[in-house]
């Protein structure tokens, strides 16, 4: 910390840097900038998380629209090649999980779509940490708004439990699609212990515990990694800046330039495998959860 | 306030030391197992393959989920706002 701060008045200390980064951009539902100071407050929401999760979507869905539009029967080219390979895989994966050839007809293209949109928003990890905010220093309060960015929408609690909810929801309606609303009922009272009514109450809170603890765990899962692998990204551009503003071959801090350069490689590299599983492991979940929707004790 | 931002520290280690010893130790048995059985049957490798890397990410969320509490606390300690 010492060096960062003999560096001049300007230059943000360590700790400083991180909150900045750490930090939303974030607007109340009448467009005013506010900082959230509670860890649960729904009466504001991150736009850059919405603004980029947005963009990433429609982007995604565009060019899967055009591989379908362009596809031939004929020689297929090297995209539709592709497109191709990661549809056919989804489709196995959900043949393995989910029997129901009627609803797999939602719930593939569904997982495809997940597993598309949530990797190209883990992506924005692979974009260096400071360009996109760095872009926002010079144009956003020009544009009037509050010098925030965070680039990576899945590093956003909100965004990861709100897309684990919306799987919850698909879960809830296939239950109820599947069984009945009386089916699911009589299930939800009498698994997983037994039917007897001395033992509805406790089928009925472990039921509750279940799905609570799959949503919640679905979404931590991908914010911890997404989070976890974000701020080692801003750790490595620390050691870089720390050695640029004490660039002196003498000192030790020298190294440091280095030590930026090695681990960000290796922190990349290790990070292309974590972006492309989580994505995976949400899209297997998704289609387990469902999966499970359908079985009936 | 010396105290806290202490304990903090001490807390930090231990979260990640803790997690990484319990995530290696999931990830090296499986691992093994993985070797055993695709040894035993080649066959179902591609398979297995799959699956391994399935629990491997779910091992490794935990861990990495206690990494990210503890880079948090490290450097927006909520502890000595108080």
């Amino acid at each position: 910390m010492a060096t960062a701060d003999t560096a001049g008045t300007h230059a943000p200390k360590a700790g400083e840097y991180i909150q900045h980064h750490l930090q939303h951009l974030q607007k109340d539902f009448s467009f005013e900038s506010v900082k959230q100071t509670s860890i649960v407050d729904f009466s504001l929401f991150n736009l850059d998380s919405v603004f980029y999760s947005v963009i990433l979507g429609v982007l995604g869905c565009f060019f899967l629209w055009r591989a379908a539009r362009k596809a031939t029967s004929g020689v297929p080219g090297r995209f539709q090649a592709a497109v191709e390979l990661l549809s056919e895989m989804v489709e196995n994966q959900a043949k393995g999980v989910v029997r129901n050839a009627k609803s797999r007809k939602l719930v593939s293209p569904l997982a495809l779509t997940v597993f598309v949109w949530i990797f190209l928003m883990n992506a924005m990890d692979m974009l260096p940490v400071d360009a996109l905010p760095s872009l926002w220093h010079s144009a956003g309060p020009a544009m009037g708004f509050a010098d925030y960015m965070r680039v990576v929408p899945t590093a956003d609690l909100s965004t990861t439990l709100g897309l684990s909810l919306s799987v919850l929801l698909v879960c809830l309606f296939y239950n109820i699609k599947i069984k009945g609303a009386g089916g699911w009922a009589h299930e939800l009272v009498a698994a997983p212990f037994g039917d007897h009514v001395v033992l509805y109450p406790i089928n009925f809170l472990m039921q509750m515990i279940e799905f609570t603890a799959k949503t919640v765990s679905h979404g931590m899962r991908l914010f911890g990694n997404m989070f976890a692998g974000e701020l080692v990204f801003m750790l490595i551009a620390l050691m870089g800046g720390t050695w640029a503003w004490q660039f002196n071959p003498i000192s030790g801090m020298f190294w440091l330039g280095i030590g930026h350069v090695v681990a960000g490689t290796v922190w990349s590299i290790f990070h292309i495998l974590v972006i492309t599983l989580q994505a995976f492991i949400f899209m297997m979940l998704t289609l387990i959860y469902v999966g499970q929707a359908h079985d009936s004790h | 306030m010396e105290n806290v931002l202490g304990f903090v520290a001490l807390a930090c280690g231990l979260i990640v030391g803790l997690g990484a010893i319990g995530a290696s130790i999931g990830i090296a048995l499986m691992g093994g197992k993985f070797l055993e059985a695709s040894a035993r049957q080649p066959e179902l490798m591609n398979e297995l393959q799959t699956k391994m890397f399935i629990l491997a990410g779910l091992i490794d969320a935990a861990f990495l989920i206690g990494v990210a509490i503890a880079l948090l606390f490290a450097f927006a300690n909520p502890f000595v706002l108080a």
